[in-house]
Order: C-alpha cells, then sequence, then structure tokens
C-alpha cells in the first residue's frame, strides 16, 4: 500500500492553507463580499433548499469555507480522511464498476440475462432475488407460491446457483447479492459454486448486503430477531476474513432508507450508525478492527439534488474514516475507507411521462460519479411500473457507458473538491449526520431505536412530508405537478411480462434437486446445524455442509426459525 | 347514518416488504378523517380478511409493489366471498400496478385500483363515493 494514514494532529495543522491567498487580501476580500451582499439584497432571489432541507445561499465564496482546513478536512484522495477519495487516482486507474440489478423467474432465465449485460459492457453482476429467497422460504411454500421469481430469481438449492452462474468465470467477475436475512445461506451456495469452476477462494469478489438492521426499518425482509440476526452476520464477516479475504462480507445500506423517504442526511446517518453497530459486534467477538473493517462496503440511493448527492458521499466518507479512528482505534487506511455503490432512480421514477425518468437516472449517475462511487446502477425508465425489459436494460446500461466514455467526468479525481459550496455543504452534512448519530447513540444505539419504531415513524413522516410537497406544488416534479398531459399512449406501454408457467418449472427443479440427492446426509446436516444454533459457535461452516448436500433454503431456516423465533414488527403507524 | 367514520383496513398481502405507500396512504386518509387500521408487513388474504372483519372496517386498501397483485386481489376477494362480507367491504389495490392490469383487478371485484403515481387526494375522495353509494345500498 502506497498511501498512509496521516499522523495524529488536532485537524487544523496548516493555518495558512485556507483557499485565500493571505490576511492583507482576506480581508479585502471579506470587505468586497460584505459590499457585494448589501448591494444583492434588494435583487429578488427565491429561497432555496437542498432536498435534506438544508438552507441554500445564492453564492458560496472563500469566506464559506475558511474554517475547513485543507489538508485535515480536504486532504488528498486515498489518505485519511479520504474527503476526495480511496483511491489515489480514482477513474484513471479504474474504471467504476457498472453492475445492473438484474434477476427474475428461474436461474436459467437469469442465467441468460447475466450474459447478455455481460456482453453488452456491464463490468460486475448485481443479483436481484425473489421474495421467497429472501424470506428463507422455498418455492413450494404455500405462503411462497404468488412471489416466485417475480421481483428477482428464485433459488432453492445450490443446483440452482449452479445454473446461475454457469459460463460465467468467478474470477474475473465480481457479484454482488442483495440479499439479508439468508445471506449466509446463498454465500455458501456462491463460494461453493466458485470452488467447483476451480477458483480458489481467496480470489473470489463480491459482496453480499448482509445488512439486516435496515430490514427491520424499511424493505421488510427480515425474518429472526435481532440478536440471533446479528450472530449470523458477525459469522459470516469471520468467515470471510478467514476464507474469502477478497469478498465484502457486508454491504451496508442506506439505500433502502432513503426510497422509503429518509432524507439525504438521515439516510448517511442511519446507514453509518448501522455501521458503527456492526463493527462493534464484531469487535466484541474478538476479530481485528484492521483485519475485518475493509471488508465493509456501503450502498446508497442517488436521487435528484445534485450537489448535495456528492456533499453527501463527500462527507460519508470523511465522517466514516474519522469515526473508525476515533471510535475504534482503526489504524490500516483501509479499515478507514468508505467504498460505496450506488442505485440510481427508485422512487424517484415516475409512472407520468416515463420516459423522462431516463434523464432523472443520468443525472444521479453524474452526481454518484462526481461523489467518487465504486460501482453504480442505473434502473430503468419502465421500473415505475414493472421490472425492465431487455431494451429497457440496455438503455439503462449506455446511460453509464456515455457518462464513462464521452463526458469526460472521470478524468479528474473529485473535480468539485474545492467547490466553496460543495465543500461548505459537505461540511455541512458531515456534522448534521455526526450530530443524528451522537443522538442515537444517546438512546443506546440503533437495536433499541429500531424495535421502539423510532427510525420507522421519523422515515414515514418525512415520506408524507414529501407527498405533501409534490401534491401542493411546493415541490416541481416534472410531469406530475409541473408540465403535464394526458398519456393515452401509457396503456400500450411494452412492458416485460411473467411467464404464466415460472412456478410450476421451478418447483419440478426444486423436486428434481430433492430427488437427486443424498436425504441422510441432508438430515445430518441440518440435525448438525441445529445443534450449532444451539450453542456459540460459528453457525458459517453447518451451513456451508448444508448446502453442499443440497439442503434447501426452506429447510435450512426452518431449523433456524425454530431456533431463534421470528421477529416481531414494532406497530409503526 | 352520515357521521359514522368510514373505517379502512390498509394491508400488506404476500412477502413484499415496501411499505412507504401504504404508511403515506394510511396518514392521508387518517388526515381526511378516516380511521385508519394498519396490518403491518406480510399478512395472507386470509389473515386480512379475518383483520378487516374483526375490525368491521368499510374499505381495505391493499398494497403491493412486487407483482403479485393479480393473485393476492383474487384470494382477497374470495375471502370476503366466502365469509359473506363482500358487500360490505370494499377492496382497493395500490401500488406498482402496470396499466394493463387495471381492468382485470376491476373485473375480479375491486373497487378502484390506484397505480404509481396516483395523487393522494385523489384516494379519499374515491373511498368516501364507494363507501356511501354501498352503505346506501345496504
Amino acid at each position: 500500500m502506497a498511501t498512509r494514514i496521516e499522523t495524529e494532529s488536532d485537524g487544523r495543522s496548516a493555518p495558512d492553507a485556507a483557499p485565500s491567498q493571505g490576511a492583507s487580501n482576506g480581508r479585502g476580500f471579506a470587505e468586497a463580499e460584505a459590499r457585494w451582499r448589501e448591494r444583492i439584497a434588494r435583487n429578488r432571489t427565491a429561497a432555496a433548499r437542498t432536498s435534506s432541507g438544508l438552507d441554500v445561499d445564492v453564492l458560496y465564496t472563500p469566506e464559506s469555507v475558511s474554517h475547513l482546513d485543507a489538508l485535515g478536512d480536504i486532504g488528498l484522495p486515498g489518505e485519511y480522511p479520504f474527503t476526495r477519495g480511496v483511491q489515489p487516482t480514482m477513474y484513471r486507474g479504474r474504471q467504476w464498476t457498472m453492475r445492473q440489478y438484474s434477476g427474475f423467474g428461474t436461474a436459467r432465465e437469469s442465467n441468460e440475462r447475466y450474459r447478455w449485460l455481460l456482453e453488452q459492457g456491464q463490468t460486475g453482476i448485481s443479483v436481484a432475488l425473489d421474495l421467497p429467497t429472501q424470506l428463507g422460504l422455498d418455492s413450494d411454500d404455500p405462503l411462497a407460491v404468488d412471489d416466485v421469481g417475480r421481483v428477482g430469481v428464485a433459488i432453492d438449492t445450490l443446483a440452482d446457483m449452479e445454473i446461475l452462474f454457469d459460463n460465467i468465470p468467478l474470477d474475473r467477475i465480481s457479484t454482488s447479492f442483495t440479499i439479508n436475512s439468508t445471506a449466509a445461506i446463498l454465500l455458501a451456495m456462491y463460494l461453493i459454486v466458485a470452488e467447483r469452476q476451480g477458483v480458489r477462494l481467496e480470489k473470489v469478489s463480491g459482496t453480499i448486503q448482509n445488512d439486516i438492521l435496515k430490514e427491520y426499518v424499511a424493505r421488510g425482509t427480515w425474518i429472526f430477531p435481532p440478536e440471533p440476526s446479528l450472530r449470523l452476520i458477525v459469522d459470516t464477516i469471520e468467515y470471510c476474513v478467514r476464507h474469502a479475504p477478497r469478498f465484502n462480507s457486508i454491504s451496508v445500506a442506506g439505500a433502502h432508507f432513503r426510497d422509503a423517504g429518509a432524507t439525504a442526511v438521515q439516510e448517511l446517518a442511519f446507514t453509518l450508525a448501522d455501521g458503527l453497530t456492526y463493527v462493534q459486534r464484531c469487535v466484541d467477538r474478538g476479530l481485528k478492527v484492521d483485519e475485518f473493517a475493509p471488508l465493509i462496503s456501503f450502498y446508497f440511493y442517488t436521487h435528484n439534488d445534485l450537489f448535495e448527492e456528492v456533499a453527501k458521499y463527500r462527507a460519508g466518507r470523511r465522517l466514516w474514516a474519522r469515526l473508525m479512528k476515533e471510535r475504534f482505534g482503526a489504524r490500516d487506511p483501509r479499515a478507514m475507507m468508505f467504498r460505496f455503490g450506488v442505485v440510481c432512480g427508485g422512487s424517484t421514477l415516475t409512472a407520468q411521462q416515463p420516459q423522462n425518468n431516463i434523464m432523472r437516472v443520468a443525472y444521479q449517475a453524474l452526481a454518484s460519479v462526481l461523489g467518487g462511487v465504486q460501482s453504480v446502477f442505473t434502473a430503468a425508465w419502465d421500473e415505475a411500473f414493472a421490472i425492465p425489459t431487455e431494451q429497457s436494460a440496455g438503455l439503462a446500461l449506455r446511460t453509464q457507458q456515455v457518462l464513462a466514455y464521452e463526458t469526460g467526468v472521470a478524468n479528474v479525481v473529485d473535480p468539485l473538491g474545492g467547490s466553496y459550496y460543495v465543500e461548505s455543504l459537505t461540511d455541512r452534512i458531515e456534522r448534521e449526520a455526526r450530530a443524528i448519530i451522537e443522538r442515537i447513540d444517546r438512546m443506546g444505539g440503533m437495536v433499541p431505536c429500531i424495535q421502539s419504531g423510532l427510525i420507522q415513524k421519523e422515515i414515514a413522516a418525512e415520506a408524507y412530508r414529501h407527498q405533501q410537497r409534490i401534491e401542493n406544488g411546493e415541490q416541481v416534479v416534472v410531469g406530475v405537478n409541473k408540465f403535464t398531459r394526458e398519456e393515452p399512449e401509457r396503456r400500450q406501454l411494452q412492458l416485460w411480462e411473467l411467464d404464466p408457467k415460472l412456478g410450476a418449472r421451478q418447483r419440478d427443479e426444486l423436486a428434481r434437486a430433492k430427488a437427486e440427492r443424498d436425504n441422510g446426509l441432508v438430515t445430518r446436516t441440518l440435525a448438525n446445524l441445529r445443534d450449532i444454533a444451539r450453542s456459540e459457535r460459528s453457525l458459517m461452516p453447518a451451513i456451508v455442509d448444508a448446502v453442499r448436500a443440497y439442503a434447501s433454503i426452506g429447510e435450512i431456516c426452518a431449523v433456524l426459525r425454530e431456533e431463534f423465533g421470528t421477529f416481531q414488527e414494532p406497530a409503526s403507524l | 347514518m352520515e357521521s359514522k367514520p368510514i373505517r379502512v383496513l390498509v394491508a400488506k398481502p404476500g412477502l413484499d416488504g415496501h411499505d412507504r405507500g401504504a404508511k403515506v396512504v394510511a396518514y392521508a386518509l387518517r388526515d381526511a378523517g378516516m380511521e385508519v387500521v394498519y396490518t403491518g408487513l406480510r399478512r395472507s388474504p386470509d389473515e386480512i380478511v379475518k383483520i378487516a372483519v374483526d375490525e368491521d372496517v368499510d374499505a381495505i386498501g391493499l398494497s403491493i409493489l412486487s407483482g403479485a397483485h393479480v393473485a393476492l386481489t383474487e384470494k382477497t376477494i374470495a375471502g370476503l366471498k366466502a365469509a359473506g362480507c363482500e358487500a360490505d367491504i370494499a377492496v382497493f389495490v395500490g401500488g406498482t400496478i402496470p396499466p394493463r392490469d387495471v381492468e382485470p383487478l376491476e373485473k375480479l371485484g375491486a373497487a378502484a385500483v390506484f397505480p404509481t403515481g396516483t395523487p393522494l387526494n385523489a384516494i379519499a375522495p374515491k373511498i368516501r363515493e364507494i363507501v356511501a353509494s354501498r352503505r346506501r345500498g345496504a
């Protein structure tokens, strides 16, 4: 590693490094700015706020950032506090990963879509799993029948995972799984498939989301209560540290807070608060922060307020680095790095004039790249209605390819660094987010705040306020409350359709896997899993054994449900 | 009996965990003077029918973003029929619903469908209108 942590200082090491050139010039400028502000006070200036409700001045100047230290607060890319980026040369060294969230039907259809996306120039895979897989139910479970293969691909046993990655070289392609409650099982399946492709585990790279806390708040794919869920998470992190050190065993996600209604500032604060909870649990287990923290990554939604999004990511890098150093004494720079992926689209997509979503997503992708993102998923314009067609998914990928190869935005590291506005907003967001984190600390941390429903209520209230602002016209949404028109053509949209025979086909796959396996071995591995669940030992090796025996997700989770119980959702209206 | 407030059950059937829309609609109906009960996540159609009957609601609002809206609406309405309540409890459906599915849902017996993009202020008046006409008919 070429990077070094800055030596400890009071964070104000270079008083003359402020953007103004010298004391007399600084005074001269301050006087000029005061005169200018007096003069423009007479002009009509509409009030402005960021999407999080932070006041925005009409102009930012050297005065706005004079309290910031060029080295201690802003620094250099690849060096603490990483405000300007986690890598020294950013996209000049390596392009961001283009990773389109995708998956539907059975493993066969999804494998075809992945190979098509890779042919189209996608550089990583992001697996969308169906709800039964996310909730630990087999495709033949009565609770699952209506949801098989709908919002993602159906995976019941290792046999499905083998098909999913057929002809996709796992030594060269990294894969991200949006999976939480059942993350340990999907991780086991993926590592076994990689091993069977002849890839050494030390070389396998990818990500499991594995972030249960935000599932209790938004998105809702929880199964077990917080304590056993956190145990499972630490087990997977520990397993990856020992066996698959290039695999990101947790991706702490703010995206779902945001899409449920949180502001950009809340999104960042709640996510880092979750991250601190996971780090603490690993430390409590006896893991060393410099060993496991480099495997932590983050995931966010980029919404429409361009500069606020850029500032959110810059503030996130600086704040995470500082928290890791202050609270956990991290020393390895990689253990302080806030590496993140984004999704562009989500709740900002509109059903009205849906092709306007193409522009929204493009601007969001631009903001993400200006914010120093590591991987980008650009959603398709028709996702307000259904999962995308091949055509709309292709256009979404092209959106980021045009950004990467035609606009020149990736040429210079952190090109908005030093912008008076962006630096000022970065500083403001860092302070606001830190204040929220400290408030959560005083209430005992994220777990009690989630169990009481407090975070859920704050987010829902924000979502309601946002909708009211749209409906009273305070927040303009083009095509929704301004520049509207009749759209008879909307009924004729060519949207993706699910194969009605899909559920039956997937149930056949499951029946075949069960017929071909050694049922005695399945019974023994599940009995062993139950014993381990009752002990304090890591669950991961027992899960790997059960998966290898082709035990299904439903069978494995049935054991864990019996041992751990299920989460009770707080009343949260 | 015009003064009796309308009672609505906002329900999340199936496995979908996205509840932003359900909660925002619940707040809006409450602000419009209705009494709102929310089921929480992952209720089966049978459970929803049972809660609706126990809570003596005038309407059920199903919120579905997973694409399983047709099957789940069909099962909920079948459950109401089996309980003999289909005339007393109107079913409304909202969520990520492609335009092509609006008519089939209405044919299944949904009183109204509110797909993505429906303004909040369109929902309460529609529920009020339909509940009022059903109460008159009863």
